[in-house]
């Protein structure tokens, strides 16, 4: 965004809000308890617009569903955005005082008018209208969404688009208002913050930056790489070139999630040597040439994670755990040690101050402070100071605190990269269910009543294809095909259907997703393949649908 | 707001059109404008739930019950939980959830003591006999003409058999001194001429030049109190309303009498519509409300019609709407049929049974003036009361307390039934004596063994209180109470036991179930009296204990005045030695 | 965080101490303040008080009757009795009552407030209506003993406005035949229940019980005083939700969520709550 990525907002704040924006997100089913503080916000009040290809279960508690064309958010962003402009509802103020590039921005909006926005996004223009008016016009207001904003060839470009509806109304940098990417993990948020990402370390300092890399190599000990990493999908194109021979993977399942994932098996199958660190057989761990059963973090081990909203937060061992299975720290540290290295603290509390050392926005995270119930939220500088309910409150100080005006970004709209055809005329798209939890490695294990593993479908797509509820079919993307039972459901648009990504044992669906990728973030384009679906066999002799 | 969840039963176009009766599609809590864009949200299911009780009516008139493809059918159209909906259809007796397997109409026959002294048992044989489906039901507000029956149709009409034969017994008719009564019997209930032609609104056109603060201070000195029971005064319930902020305030008249032995609401509301209507009016320019409403028994199917066609005729003629007679603010009525439930005569209960919830009685504070229906506030008044207010407004305060005692000016109904000669709705100063009432009305009717005064809440009394003026205070005096206006009178060949029994049935059957006290001090209460019942022992001193420690229970930590009184007229009798001796 | 700064305060009199308590507190906060212990069963620390267990009363002078000290706000000025002959009785009966027709052989902070109020179930007439319903053992998550149910509406509101706006129960029926009931009794898993165990989590009386503990207690292995709790924090997705594990035998057997952390306020979904038995 403007600044350190992460959510500018608490969740105290919805409940206050008056306008909740819910983009791409299913947060009813993926972020349930975040959800009890949006419906205490509706409770009050606060009204609520849903923007999602699916009427889903949150989109049902919405004053308002929009339900557009898969992957056409820029062109809805930016049409809301010409529409507030257009009704003289744009923060003028606020832009000339905290922004730059509005004036690129509001030409560039120019063309996608109610009408056009309409023709491209498949929802009424007075939709398009109605939302802007809403948002503009709203005392606070909050944007949220998750993976059906990121899972995009295009995710970062379908964020800033969401960015320059905050700039434009002032909706950002102040108590109620925000832009909240939901995390998907419990500690996705804090990984980036402790420097799990290529290109950074430990809060947010740029590898690339000397003044930063001396700091770490003083407290390291080492000299440090000062050349950004590659993310998980470079890595998937490296080791394709076979410039990547060996993966170590910790806790990840690439063989399950990876889009176009038959591709991504083999390329796990050619590496010389891979080692993963998990807490169970993952498909991954099963060809692996080295596996190194691993502790259950939030269960097993002590430490910290980082919520959605900057909220750092102890877990804690409650159970032992099994057979050889040992701390994530310590094998790490271990198989450094074989190699010749040190790695430093292995106590967790010590390797958190170390951190704090390093990072200032967790400077004042005194252990014992995240000991006493509730966590702190970053940035935290000192042990006196509270931590930040919200960020970007310099964006209203008189002089921003020094930092630059926060600027728009013009974007075009896309659309999805693999457009229907007649070969494939139908658009699947993934997500989540509630009671599961990505590829199911975990959520799996227990009895939930609510499971259910298919294909959802509209019923007048599945009666055009003689496909009845319960039938099985089959699924064709351009990478390949699996079957699956069809469930009908009357909300869900026509042209769409979707299935999660919870059951790969059962239903490989990640062999029909879109690898294509965002440079930005290395995301691939998940929520956007075009499929063929074809009746199988009748549902009396129909395969499983699970528990 | 809620997790919709429909199961598979869907409902027949039967139990479709039903509710598209009452809430037709477009008008649903979510409607799918196009395939890509639905309206649905808090606010639209919110403006909604308050129709939820009409289209359960709806569907148990056309169908004959609630099934749970037509329960789907009407949550989905409200955007109400199935399962919250399902609360609120099990709270009311005149709602079935189970299959009755047939489309007769259900004959309700009341067992309550005036209809039972009056041949109600004989009746429930002999139409059980000719094949009817024969309900037995709590009292139905016909005591003064028992044994008492209502058919409640399906596919049809609701009847009340009686309404056909014999009109009504107003024995006092057309006497000079009536004032509330005064046009009953005499006005032509659904003409608006004719009760014009009586005085009507004349009232309004004089309330309106007094203005609000004119009118509540008349009723203020008139010293009106509240007709239902509680005798709460009726100047500072409105000046309470009054004071509260904001256009959106509600007017309730409470037609929901359901205490045994009372029927004066369903004899006004049928005979005298206009006066209500008129009175409710004037409480609305006082209080400054818009929003009027009438809650009325389910069981009263002449009163309903008689009231719906008295609001339509008023608005017709300007006198609801905009600009109420040219002058007034804007105030329209709604009226709302209850379903079978003693409780929602409770106002907070009643409140709840028009948003559409379990009608349960809500703790107070705070008080319906400033948290009433919708939590707005609310003046809630019994029809009696109401109708007071037009010659306190017309005559003014004085003329008001020429009859009357200075505590308990004005006059009083009274709704004599059981073993009296003259059974009927009356109208007496207060101060008339007992033993006045009961002579007004022919005499009892063999030898007087005990009279109960205020109905199943109320408490026995015997002959020796036939000197006691009818006042408030003097009822207090005594530990009676006037209650509801309910005198009810037994004569030395009556088996008490058995009407104890059944007043203690009556409070295990109508307790909401909200508070422990109540759901378990009825149920309990009740078994330790049929437990004596026909034992041929006297009461034993373990057990009048635990009555008495069950009954202080009631009165002290229930929510409401079901609770508050459940015990009452068991004591009373106890006390009075009707039940509990062996000899 | 934004505090809201606590400026006025109200003094009122618990018995012979004077307490203040912050404007909107209720008088059972202010009882809580003076350190006078008050039963409660329909109360919750994150409902919205529905007051009808009535065990909580107190003698508020110039009240006629006693009054729900869990909902009722704190004046300036009020005098509450806690422990005078009528708020005795009332206690004493609200829970003989209950203990009438319940089974509390699980509810032990009842049994407790029973027997220091003298209740005596045995007294009333025998053979009396109970609840006398079946167990409802309808998957494998939670189950419903409804013989143990004493109507608090605690379920109901965490099911309903106070957390899950889920509403997959309600009360049904009036009077003593009240109950907590899905749409029609349909079984759980027909009905519009997403199995967060919210209602499981606030139940007074074991009425709701996790099948996990419903099972180790069938075999007679349910061991609280053996058992450990470990807060910590759930792992399913990036909202921060805090979970306390309770561990019997390095088994985790059920989980639970503080109810004074202002993520979760007590509250999880089917994840955090069942989704642990990989450990």
């Amino acid at each position: 965004m403007f600044g350190a990525g992460g959510g500018t907002s608490s969740y105290q704040e919805i409940e206050e809000t008056d306008v909740i924006l819910l983009w791409g997100s299913n947060a009813r089913e993926a972020h349930p308890i975040f959800f009890h503080h949006l419906l205490k916000g509706v409770d009050n009040g606060a009204r609520m617009y849903c923007v999602d290809p699916r009427y889903t279960s949150s989109a049902r508690f919405a004053d308002v569903w929009a339900g557009i064309d898969v992957g056409t958010d820029i062109a809805l962003a930016n049409g809301i955005g010409r529409e507030i402009i257009h009704a003289g509802l744009a923060n003028q103020e606020f832009i000339a005082h905290a922004t730059q590039g509005y004036d690129a921005y509001a030409a560039s909006v120019e063309p996608f008018t109610p009408d056009a926005v309409a023709a491209v996004c498949g929802i009424p223009a007075e939709a398009v209208v109605e939302m802007a008016h809403a948002y503009a016009t709203a005392e606070s207001a909050q944007i949220l969404w998750t993976l059906g904003i990121t899972e995009h060839h295009n995710a970062v470009d379908n964020v800033l688009s969401l960015c320059n509806l905050a700039l434009l109304t002032g909706h950002v940098g102040r108590w109620g208002s925000g832009l909240v990417p939901l995390r998907g993990q419990n500690n996705v948020q804090g990984g980036g913050d402790m420097g799990a990402i290529p290109n950074k370390f430990p809060g947010f300092a740029g590898v690339d930056d000397p003044d930063h890399r001396a700091r770490f190599e003083a407290v390291y000990g080492r000299p440090l790489n000062p050349v950004p990493g590659w993310h998980l999908t470079l890595m998937f194109e490296a080791m394709e070139r076979g410039d990547l021979r060996a993966l170590y993977v910790i806790g990840e399942n690439p063989a399950d999630s990876e889009a176009d994932v038959v591709h991504a098996r083999a390329q796990l199958e050619g590496l010389d040597i891979l080692v993963v660190q998990d807490i169970l057989m993952t498909r991954t761990a099963e060809m692996a040439d080295v596996v190194l059963p691993a502790s259950v973090a939030w269960a097993e081990s002590n430490g910290t994670v980082t919520s959605s909203e900057r909220r750092v937060q102890r877990v804690r061992p409650a159970v032992s755990p099994p057979g050889q299975a040992r701390h994530d720290i310590d094998i790490l540290c271990d198989m450094a040690e074989a190699m010749g290295a040190e790695l430093g603290p292995r106590d967790p509390q010590e390797a958190w101050d170390e951190l704090r050392s390093l990072s200032a926005m967790h400077g004042g995270m005194a252990w014992d402070r995240l000991e006493a119930a509730g966590g702190l939220q970053w940035p935290c500088p000192d042990e006196d100071h509270p931590g930040s309910a919200f960020l970007h409150g310099w964006l209203w100080a008189d002089d921003l605190e020094g930092h630059d005006p926060a600027p728009f970004s013009v974007l075009e709209h896309e659309g999805p990269t693999e457009e229907l055809s007649g070969e494939f005329p139908l658009r699947l798209t993934t997500g989540r269910a509630l009671d599961s939890y990505n590829t199911g490695v975990q959520s799996g294990k227990y009895d939930s009543p609510l499971r259910f593993a298919g294909l959802d479908m509209n019923p007048l797509d599945a009666a055009a294809l003689g496909i009845a509820d319960g039938d099985r079919v089959r699924v064709s993307s351009p990478r390949g095909s699996v079957e699956m039972n069809a469930r009908l459901v009357s909300s869900l648009p026509s042209g769409l259907a979707f299935t999660t990504l919870h059951n790969p044992e059962l239903i490989d669906v990640n062999v029909l997703t879109n690898p294509d990728w965002d440079p930005k973030s290395g995301t691939a384009e998940f929520k956007a393949a075009a499929v063929r679906v074809e009746l199988v066999e009748a549902p009396e002799t129909a395969g499983a649908s699970v528990g | 707001m809620a997790d919709l969840h429909f199961g598979d039963d869907q409902p027949t176009d039967a139990e479709r059109a039903a509710v598209d009766a009452v809430v037709p599609e477009n008008n649903a809590a979510t409607v799918a404008e196009t395939e890509r864009l639905v309206r649905g949200g808090r606010s639209r299911r919110q403006g909604l739930r308050h129709i939820l009780l009409p289209v359960l009516h709806s569907l148990q008139h056309e169908i004959g019950w609630i099934s749970p493809g037509g329960l789907n059918c009407a949550a989905e159209r409200l955007g109400v939980p199935p399962a919250e909906a399902y609360g609120v259809a099990t709270f009311y007796e005149l709602l079935r959830t189970t299959d009755p397997g047939h489309r007769d109409d259900v004959v309700h026959v009341c067992v309550d003591p005036a209809c039972s002294l009056a041949g109600g048992g004989e009746l429930r044989a002999s139409l059980d006999a000719g094949g009817a489906k024969v309900h037995a039901s709590p009292c139905l507000g016909q005591c003064e003409r028992a044994p008492a029956q209502f058919v409640q149709g399906v596919g049809r009409p609701d009847q009340v058999p009686a309404d056909n034969e014999e009109d009504f017994r107003l024995p006092q008719a057309g006497d000079p001194r009536l004032r509330v009564l005064r046009r009953t019997g005499v006005v032509d209930p659904i003409s608006l001429d004719s009760y014009r032609e009586h005085g009507g609104y004349q009232a309004l056109a004089r309330a309106i030049e007094m203005g609000p603060d004119g009118v509540i201070a008349a009723i203020s000195e008139a010293g009106l109190s509240g007709r239902g029971g509680a005798a709460f005064p009726t100047g500072i319930k409105w000046r309470a309303v009054a004071d509260e902020p904001g256009p959106d305030k509600h007017v309730v008249a409470n037609c929901d009498e359901s205490e045994p032995g009372t029927f004066k609401d369903r004899i006004v509301c049928e005979h005298d519509p206009f006066s209500i209507v008129e009175s409710m009016t004037i409480a609305g320019l006082a209080t400054g409300a818009v929003h009027g409403w009438i809650y009325i028994r389910g069981e009263y199917p002449r009163a309903t019609a008689r009231l719906e066609s008295a609001i339509a005729q008023a608005r017709a003629a300007g006198l609801l709407g905009d600009g109420v007679s040219g002058r007034g603010q804007h105030f329209d009525i709604e009226l709302r049929r209850g379903a079978g439930a003693y409780i929602c005569g409770e106002e907070t209960a009643l409140f709840n049974s028009i948003e559409g919830f379990r009608g349960e009685p809500r703790n107070k504070p705070p008080f319906p003036t400033t948290h009433g229906l919708f939590s707005q506030p609310t003046a809630i008044n019994n029809p009696e009361t109401l109708i007071n207010v037009l010659d306190i407004v017309l005559d003014g305060p004085d003329a008001y307390r020429s009859v009357g005692t200075e505590r308990s000016p004005g006059t009083r109904l009274f709704c004599l039934s059981g073993r009296v000669a003259v059974p009927g709705l009356y109208e007496v100063p207060f101060g008339t004596t007992l033993g006045e009432l009961l002579d007004l009305a022919g005499g009892p009717v063999g030898s007087l063994a005990a009279v109960l005064l205020g109905g199943a809440a109320g408490v026995f009394v015997g002959p020796d209180a036939l000197d006691m003026p009818l006042t408030l205070e003097d009822a207090r005096e005594a530990g009676a109470t006037l209650g509801s206006g309910v005198v009810t009178v037994f004569d030395e060949s009556v088996d008490m036991e058995s009407v104890v029994v059944r007043i203690a049935e009556f409070f295990r059957d109508e307790s909401c179930g909200q508070c422990v006290p109540c759901r378990v001090g009825t149920q309990r209460q009740h078994e330790v009296l049929v437990e004596l019942q026909g034992s041929g022992q006297s009461l034993s001193p373990q057990r009048a204990e635990l009555i008495d420690d069950m009954a202080l229970a009631m009165v002290d930590a229930s929510i409401c005045g079901l609770g508050h009184t459940a015990a009452s007229a068991v004591r009373s009798a106890l006390a009075l030695g009707l039940i509990g001796n062996s000899q | 965080m934004s505090s809201v700064a606590t400026e006025t305060a109200v003094t009122i009199r618990v018995d012979d101490q004077e307490v203040a308590v912050p404007e909107g507190a209720t008088i059972l906060d202010a009882c809580n303040a003076a350190g006078v212990d008050t039963p409660t069963i329909c109360y919750g620390p994150t409902l919205t008080p529905v007051n009808v267990c009535r065990v909580c009363v107190v003698e508020l002078d110039g009240s006629r009757a006693l009054v729900p000290s869990c909902s009722r706000p704190a004046e300036e000025g009020m005098v509450v009795h806690t422990d005078s002959e009528r708020v005795r009785h009332s206690r004493k009966m609200v829970l003989e009552f209950l203990a009438t027709g319940v089974d509390l052989t699980q509810a032990d902070e009842l049994g407790q407030w029973a027997e220091h109020y003298g209740a005596d179930p045995d007294r009333y007439v025998p053979g009396g209506e109970t609840m006398n319903e079946p167990v409802r053992v309808q998957d494998n998550l939670y189950i419903r003993d409804y013989d143990k149910c004493v109507l608090c509406y605690r379920c109901v509101e965490a099911c309903g406005d106070d957390a899950q706006h889920t509403y997959a129960i309600s009360v049904a029926g009036r009077g003593f035949g009240a109950r907590i009931s899905t749409e029609f009794d349909v079984a759980l898993p027909e009905s519009a229940c997403v199995y967060c165990g919210n209602c499981v989590a606030v139940c007074p009386t074991n009425a709701l019980q996790f099948k996990t503990e419903f099972d180790l207690r069938e075999a007679d292995d349910w061991r609280p005083e053996d058992q450990t709790v470990t807060q910590t924090v759930c792992s399913y997705c990036g909202v921060g939700c805090n979970l306390e594990l309770h561990v019997q035998d390095n088994q985790i057997v059920k989980c639970t969520s503080p109810d004074d952390h202002d993520v979760t306020q007590g509250n999880l979904c089917i994840k955090g709550r069942f989704g642990w038995n990989y450990v």
